[in-house]
């Protein structure tokens, strides 16, 4: 997989991988180039296009589209499956996820995406073991967790 | 503000996050951002000293800033002191910022690179994942230089947990894409084959797209995976749904590993252990029969995992393409999954069986969902759809169903998306040239193109129509008819003004009998079009026009007064003023003689590959149209106007062209006025690739090879020994042919250009020259991959005695070819005496620190430095009959092997470079030719007579093939070559 990207249906980006050496320019210009042309298919149009020399395999779950780019000899069926259980991984985490939930955690939609997709290759499938791993970062950090000032908690600084 | 903050909440980023939301403007977000990054710079400035989690928050907000698309240029500092605290989520905050914003030439890294080493020693498994969780997200070089070693150690070793493999797997796959040099081959590759075997099937999952892509790079070193990918496939096939607990998918026996597996087998060819292979094509078969069962779930998620494995398993039997069974299955399946009301599905189809297409096992049962697939260009609503179905009629497109597909293209292409008209209209000109049976169809074909889609016919494609018209004189009559009656319409399109100019302008004499298309009818009706034209049209009307002064003299005054109108001869664009002037001129000055050498018919263009074909790969990029594609044409007997050549060669096989041919609009060698030979060359002209050949042949490229004096030794004066050159004595032991050469070398007996040879790594493009005994090779040797390959060689041996009978040299390749270039080597033959064996070409070199060693079978045939021989009826029976001592005839009787095609077979006797010679056989399905064997030491004399037997009785069609020459030696070679091309 070359990068993953979730967007709203206004075309706002909400989370982006990338799997291969981009420039920042590069980067931002690709996103508008698939936001844009994801954005402009019809609902019932199939799910892959070709784009440039790389598959384009998306997905819209709610108000929110996923969306991978995989090399050409990837299988597509399988890609559409990679996005569903990466929602199915936010959903078990989140409990029934939502966009919100994905912009005020958007590192946490980072380390699961991490566990689940690594170097744009699937390092664990099992939902299980990926919840697991997520689980126990949380863990450690609740036994980090120090007492806060009052205006840390009422959110001041 | 929603409480959705799980785990540890940073409530500040929480309320910021809030507040960007909360802005009404773009203009208020970033006022509301600017006094945030001013704030957490003060903070990080600040006298007083940060605690970790103040820290944390503020790095965590500069990424969200980051990640909203604005420039964040200071943090990074901070965010490498996180990577060192001990405390958790400090340190994943400071790594997350790390993989999204430090960018590999950072002066951080060596600072970066110290945490990593830290956590990837300290063993603490979460701190190791995180680690190399980054290293695997930022890819440098940097890292891979510091950690290419210590990964792979971390990988085999015995003690390493399970989620750590995993990670390491993955992290030294992302390295050794972006530096393969770096990470090398050592006694961790086989133990890397062996995580196959791996308890844990996320370990597996894992570690096999390393596998795969390692396998890629270095089939060898890795084959073992083979047979332990089939066992593994085998065990996961046959389970039951439950077995594999969390790595069943949806009832789907873990999807991911499957489909990754199948993939890594399509690195290989088929197994040669029986027994291995007969359990591969069993689970091939149970995954074909599961697609026939009945859902296990009404679930898309279900279905799409199973056809996952099922489309990636058809892959895989398209890719051996040796089952016919197998094939013949899958081509059925997909027949079903045509008209599914998945779009998806539909989709995939289209798309898979394009390449069963070309399997020569299942090009007919493709051939049989004609109509479902000229359906769906009709009815698919997604334009991508409709895409696949207009390729997959491409790939389907035989003889057999030629006229039938390029109508359903051609009126598909009047309401085609703007988005895809370009490229059908090359597929339609491609399929009319390829199957073209009768000449007056393809002429038919391409006018309607011009009519329908005007606009998006390129120039290679009316090129090419004028190409074959003038080399074909038995449609000369009719396109002058039809280009004539095309031109009548109120409303033409350009293109459709410049063949019917050059056409007429060549063969207008050939309808003019008729009083509706006189000669001045057919200069008015030229004429009434001029005014509409652009400039290089117009000048190829003005050429026209001269031409029918030398057609027509009656259409001399006529053509004289508009020639020596102002609107011309004073007419500001200076290419036309230069043409009307030095066109009135010649014909009031020149002789009627002499007008008619001068203007004379254009000579034939030397059979050359379509640089359409080259044209649409270009648009379509690599992969788009398969060498198998092409052979596939050739196979259906397409060969008669040259099949076509890879696209990445054309353009280097066109610069390498001496002679550079002459802008577009002086299709008549006219440019420059007479004499026409004056045609002045002109860099970058788009006629290149077309007609680098035309017309010129004499200018090219083999001047240079013809011998000064009668001694032909002096052109290959540096000889052997010269240190440029490769004396076949410096090589000690003669290296092995790959097994295909034989059969690499058979495609090219009859045809001089092509690829010779390609394989996932490297293309080899050959082109070649021969003239008397003499002959140059062009190698384009292309880097198919994004790495450059270093220390390339090649060395050209001769083997035994063919060390006295060619002489070769060969000039030195560049060692480094970049990854997508090209790079080109030239070869000078010469040939001695008559020989059998062919030159072996090695090449080797380094590809991401492998080494690459493979020879190929240089085409080099005694046929290439034949000389037709034109003669009649009975000087050929007598020198049959002279040739009758029992040692001068070899025969041989074969069965065909490729469809009998009388075109076929005549374009493939005379790519043999003898003289095909008609009605010479009283049977007239026989062939005879003659031709002279040039070669430094004597002249051999060959005759030969092929007889097809269409109908022998056993039912097979059978050859005889006989061949006498003056030496034995040459007549046993010819034979043996020339039976393997029918």
């Amino acid at each position: 997989m070359q990068f993953m990207l979730l967007f709203s249906r206004q075309g706002k980006l909400r989370l982006q991988k990338w799997y291969a050496p981009l420039s920042d320019t590069q980067k931002k210009k690709i996103s508008r180039e698939v936001i844009q042309m994801v954005l402009a298919r019809k609902p019932k149009m199939c799910s892959f296009l070709e784009w440039r020399d790389l598959k384009i395999v998306y997905k819209r779950y709610a108000s929110l589209y996923f969306c991978c780019a995989v090399e050409d000899q990837e299988n597509e069926l399988i890609t559409l499956e990679v996005i569903h259980r990466y929602v199915e991984l936010l959903d078990k985490y989140f409990g029934s996820v939502c966009e919100l939930d994905i912009i005020f955690n958007f590192e946490k939609a980072y380390y699961i995406l991490d566990e689940f997709i690594l170097g744009g290759e699937a390092q664990e499938t099992s939902k299980k073991n990926v919840l697991k791993a997520i689980e126990q970062a949380d863990m450690l950090q609740e036994e980090a967790e120090t007492p806060r000032s009052v205006l840390e908690e009422i959110g001041l600084t | 503000m929603p409480a959705v903050s799980k785990g540890d909440g940073m409530r500040g980023l929480a309320v910021f996050i809030s507040d960007i939301r909360n802005c009404k403007s773009k203009e208020a977000e970033i006022k509301r951002i600017n006094k945030e990054l001013a704030n957490i710079r003060s903070k990080f400035k600040g006298d007083k000293a940060l605690d970790g989690y103040s820290k944390k928050k503020y790095v965590c907000k500069l990424l969200f800033i980051f990640l909203l698309g604005h420039d964040i240029d200071f943090g990074h500092m901070e965010a490498v002191n996180l990577l060192s605290s001990n405390k958790y989520t400090e340190k994943q905050i400071g790594y997350l910022f790390i993989s999204v914003l430090v960018n590999s030439n950072s002066e951080l890294i060596r600072l970066i690179n110290n945490a990593i080493k830290n956590d990837l020693s300290s063993r603490n498994p979460t701190f190791m994942c995180l680690a190399l969780h980054c290293i695997a997200n930022v890819g440098s070089r940097e890292m891979a230089e510091a950690f290419a070693g210590e990964i792979p150690r971390i990988l085999v070793a015995g003690d390493t947990m399970d989620s750590v493999k995993q990670s390491a797997a993955l992290c030294l796959l992302r390295l050794y894409k972006t530096s393969p040099d770096l990470v090398l081959m050592g006694e961790w590759t086989s133990r890397v084959v062996h995580l196959l075997n791996d308890q844990h099937m996320g370990v597996v999952t894992a570690a096999i797209s390393l596998i795969t892509c390692l396998s890629q790079k270095n089939p060898d070193e890795f084959k073992t995976c083979v047979s332990l990918a089939v066992s593994r496939l085998s065990r996961i096939v046959s389970s039951a749904s439950t077995d594999l607990q969390d790595y069943t998918y949806y009832f789907v026996p873990a999807p991911w590993l499957s489909c990754k597996l199948l993939r890594l087998l399509q690195c290989y060819p088929p197994p040669e252990d029986g027994a291995v292979k007969g359990r591969l094509v069993e689970c091939l078969e149970t995954i074909l029969n599961k697609a026939q069962e009945p859902p296990k779930s009404k679930k898309v998620q279900h279905s799409n995992a199973k056809n996952a494995i099922l489309f990636e398993a058809i892959s895989l039997i398209i890719h051996y393409d040796s089952e016919p069974n197998l094939l013949v299955r899958a081509c059925n399946q997909l027949g079903q999954f045509l008209q599914h009301r998945e779009t998806n599905l539909r989709y995939l189809a289209l798309e898979s069986m394009c390449t069963l297409a070309s399997s020569e096992f299942s090009h007919e049962a493709v051939k049989t969902h004609i109509e479902t697939v000229i359906n769906a260009l009709k009815t698919e609503r997604d334009v991508s759809v409709r895409q696949r179905a207009a390729d997959l009629l491409y790939a389907m497109c035989d003889r057999s169903n030629a006229k039938q597909i390029v109508a359903e293209m051609l009126s598909y292409l009047e309401t085609a998306d703007y988005s895809i008209r370009e490229e059908m209209v090359l597929k339609v000109a491609i399929l009319a040239e390829k199957y073209a049976v009768d000449y007056s169809w393809y002429v038919d074909t391409i006018l309607n193109l011009i009519r329908i889609a005007g606009d998006y016919v390129s120039e290679e494609v009316w090129y090419r129509v004028i190409q074959i018209v003038i080399n074909r004189d038995d449609v000369q009559g009719y396109a002058a008819k039809t280009v004539f009656e095309a031109l009548q319409a109120p409303a033409c399109h350009e293109n459709m003004v410049k063949v019917g100019g050059y056409i007429l302008g060549e063969f207008g004499n050939l309808i003019a009998g008729d009083p509706r298309s006189s000669p001045l009818v057919q200069f008015n009706l030229l004429h009434s079009k001029f005014h509409l034209c652009s400039v290089p049209t117009r000048a190829l009307l003005l050429s026209a026009y001269i031409k029918f002064i030398n057609l027509f003299p009656e259409t001399k005054s006529t053509i004289q007064e508009v020639l020596r109108s102002d609107s011309q001869i004073r007419n500001s664009d200076v290419e036309l003023q230069q043409r009307a002037v030095e066109y009135l001129k010649l014909s009031s000055i020149a002789s009627t003689d002499v007008l008619a050498t001068v203007l004379e018919e254009m000579p034939p263009f030397p059979e050359r590959e379509s640089s359409i074909l080259a044209k649409l790969k270009k648009k379509k990029g690599p992969g788009a149209v398969s060498v198998n594609e092409l052979e596939e044409g050739k196979r259906e007997g397409g060969e008669l106007n040259g099949g076509g050549e890879r696209g990445g060669d054309s353009s280097a096989i066109a610069a390498s062209n001496a002679s550079t041919p002459s802008p577009s609009a002086d299709l008549l060698g006219l440019r420059a006025g007479p004499p026409v030979t004056a045609a002045a060359p002109s860099a970058g002209s788009l006629l290149v690739d077309v007609f680098s050949e035309a017309g010129i042949n004499d200018d090219g490229f083999l001047r240079d090879l013809e011998p000064t004096t009668e001694s032909s030794d002096s052109l290959l004066a540096e000889g052997p020994g010269d240190s440029d050159s490769a004396p076949p004595s410096v090589v000690s032991e003669d290296p092995t042919p790959l097994p295909e050469s034989d059969e690499l070398l058979n495609k090219f007996v009859c045809k001089n250009n092509g690829v010779l040879f390609e394989n996932q790594l490297l293309q080899i493009g050959i082109k070649s020259e021969y003239r008397q005994n003499l002959g140059r090779i062009y190698l384009f040797y292309g880097n198919k991959t994004s790495v450059q390959f270093v220390t390339f060689t090649t060395t050209v041996t001769c083997p035994g005695e063919l060390q006295s009978q060619l002489n070769v040299q060969s000039k030195p390749v560049e060692p480094l070819i970049e990854g997508g270039a090209q790079v080109q080597q030239v070869i000078n033959i010469e040939c001695l005496t008559d020989f059998s064996d062919a030159p072996l070409l090695n090449i080797k070199f380094r590809y991401g620190g492998a080494l690459q060693n493979l020879t190929l079978k240089l085409p080099v045939t005694i046929n290439k430095f034949f000389q037709p021989t034109e003669m009649a009826s009975h000087d050929f029976f007598q020198r049959w009959k002279q040739l009758s001592q029992p040692q001068q005839e070899a025969q041989k009787i074969f069965k065909a092997s490729h469809a009998m095609d009388t075109e076929v077979l005549k374009a493939k006797l005379l790519g043999l470079g003898m003289a095909l010679l008609e009605n010479v056989d009283p049977n007239p399905e026989n062939f005879v030719c003659a031709g002279v064997i040039q070669s430094k030491a004597q002249q051999v004399g060959s005759l030969l007579r092929l007889e097809p037997n269409a109908q022998a009785q056993s039912g097979e069609q059978m050859y005889r093939l006989t061949v006498r020459s003056s030496k034995d030696t040459v007549s046993k070679r010819l034979c043996e070559l020339l039976a393997e091309q029918f």
